[in-house]
């Protein structure tokens, strides 16, 4: 170590990060030359709670991984425990869960583009972005009884269902959060000081970002067309899903897709209201499941893999939860050193860590 | 620049927030908050207990006793789902906040014989 090498620590307590991710950041000057990650600071043992809740209560279980997309856990844990027991979900089920996960994407996303905001220091952006989703927790509380934790998928269906009045009401509420998200587009996407910020920082290439294993927006931020909804899960499949891929691979570019993605998510559950088959709600679950199963759905920061072992008793044998934060982390280590230390908050962010999903 | 008139309107507008302990929005009638039991019609089956993901309820069949924390609670309302009497009620209002944990206790008549049950009638104490 030369006499200009420093250590400087960032996190698990940090102004522009509420999750505990600590990582120890060597600078030269004003330059990051190295970052050593240490991760384990919520762990929760979540996932050994198999053992001691049936199958069925663990979906609550399940929900409380992630406070922020926590339907679209439940979603991929009810649909691993349906492939496992040849059920499927009815078809006014399935797109009801695809309206309530792209509502869990679109307030995730606008959470993430103020956060961003106020990573490099726009404080007005970061608050008309909460304003406007808002209109997304409402829509959340009015449909399925609460906020953030929905608890709207049980294995086999869901357990909420919407009448034509709420349908009404959600897309009047939709055009609205619309109509708030067209007018911030130029200040996100177009102003001078927002691209200082943003371009060319964190530059992570088309190559490394395969290499590195990333999810999510971060991939394809880098030019990757890879999303877990083109395999048509739950609803997708009936719906015009197009991925929202950036080639330039800086923060900008991953911003651009969250922004993109959330007009798109718009788009998505319109069509899904417009389009909601009349059904039953559940199929009749009889039995334990047995065997082994995997499922992966696309969660607002990736691809979120389930695995699931069980032995026909009611509770299961092992659970395996990969979410995409994880898989984000060796990107992030490649992206930072090289950036000057102003940089960091803004790098960080732009992969939207989410350590409580990392670590359960 | 661009960010200007959204600025000036939220100036000049009224606050998107409401100063909330003196003024309450309506609650939305589908929010999943304090959960109620009607003991008269109670039959101590046990189901909402087992169903509980946080073993927040808990019932004694013979003495005709339930009890139920709402400090364990996660309000997901698979008791209110399961119950095969309908005696559990879940409010449009959430719980209020309080300085101690308590649980709450209701006893009622126990299961023994029906119409011996339907005579005497349920009486609810509540802690």
């Amino acid at each position: 170590m030369s006499n200009r090498t420093t250590v400087i620590p960032f996190g698990p307590q940090h102004p522009v990060l509420p999750e505990p991710l600590h990582i120890k950041f060597v600078v030269e000057d004003e330059t990051v030359v190295g970052a050593v990650p240490q991760l384990g600071f919520v762990h929760r043992g979540l996932e050994s709670l198999v053992r001691l809740k049936d199958y069925n209560q663990m979906v609550f279980v399940v929900e409380r991984i992630c406070g922020i997309c926590s339907c679209i856990h439940a979603n991929c844990y009810c649909n691993t425990i349906e492939d496992m027991m040849g059920i499927t979900a009815p078809p006014r089920a399935q797109f009801l869960r695809v309206i309530w996960s792209e509502l869990h994407r679109i307030h995730s996303h606008m959470l993430w583009l103020g956060l961003f905001a106020d990573a490099f220091g726009f404080e007005s952006v970061f608050q008309q972005f909460w304003r406007i989703r808002e209109h997304v927790m409402d829509i959340c509380e009015a449909t399925a009884g609460n906020r953030v934790i929905l608890s709207v998928n049980v294995v086999g269906g869901v357990r909420r269902d919407l009448s034509p009045d709420q349908i009404r009401w959600m897309l009047g509420r939709l055009d609205e959060l619309e109509k708030g998200m067209r007018e911030l587009t130029r200040t996100m996407l177009d102003d001078y000081t927002v691209q200082e910020r943003t371009r060319g920082i964190g530059y992570l290439s088309k190559e490394d970002a395969r290499l590195l294993g990333a999810a999510g927006p971060t991939l394809r931020g880098s030019g990757w067309e890879i999303d877990e909804r083109m395999h048509g899960y739950a609803a997708y499949k009936d719906l015009n899903f197009i991925p929202m891929v950036e080639n330039d691979g800086d923060c900008y570019a991953r911003s651009k897709v969250r922004f993109y993605e959330v007009l798109h998510s718009i788009e998505l559950i319109r069509e899904a209201l417009n389009r909601l088959p009349e059904s039953e709600l559940t199929v009749k679950v009889t039995g334990n499941p047995e065997g082994e199963a995997i499922f992966r759905v696309e969660q607002p920061r990736g691809e979120l893999f389930y695995y699931i072992r069980a032995n026909g008793t009611k509770n299961l044998e092992r659970m395996r939860v990969r979410t995409p934060t994880f898989a984000n982390v060796p990107p992030l280590l490649h992206m930072l050193p090289g950036c000057k230390l102003p940089d960091v908050p803004v790098i960080v962010l732009s992969i939207d860590p989410c350590i409580s999903c990392t670590e359960r | 620049m661009y960010m200007l008139p959204n600025v000036l309107r939220n100036l000049s507008g009224k606050p998107a927030t409401r100063l909330y302990p003196l003024e309450e929005r309506e609650p939305f009638p589908a929010y999943r908050g304090v959960i109620t039991n009607e003991i008269e019609k109670c039959i101590f089956c046990s189901s909402c207990a087992r169903v509980c993901p946080t073993d927040a309820i808990t019932v004694d069949a013979k003495a005709g006793k339930w009890n139920y924390d709402p400090f364990l609670c996660v309000y997901c309302s698979a008791c209110v789902e399961k119950c095969p009497t309908k005696c559990l009620h879940q409010e449009p209002v959430h719980r209020k906040p309080s300085v101690s944990k308590f649980v709450v206790h209701r006893t009622g008549t126990p299961r023994v014989k029906k119409a011996k049950a339907e005579a005497k009638g349920g009486e609810g104490t509540e802690k």
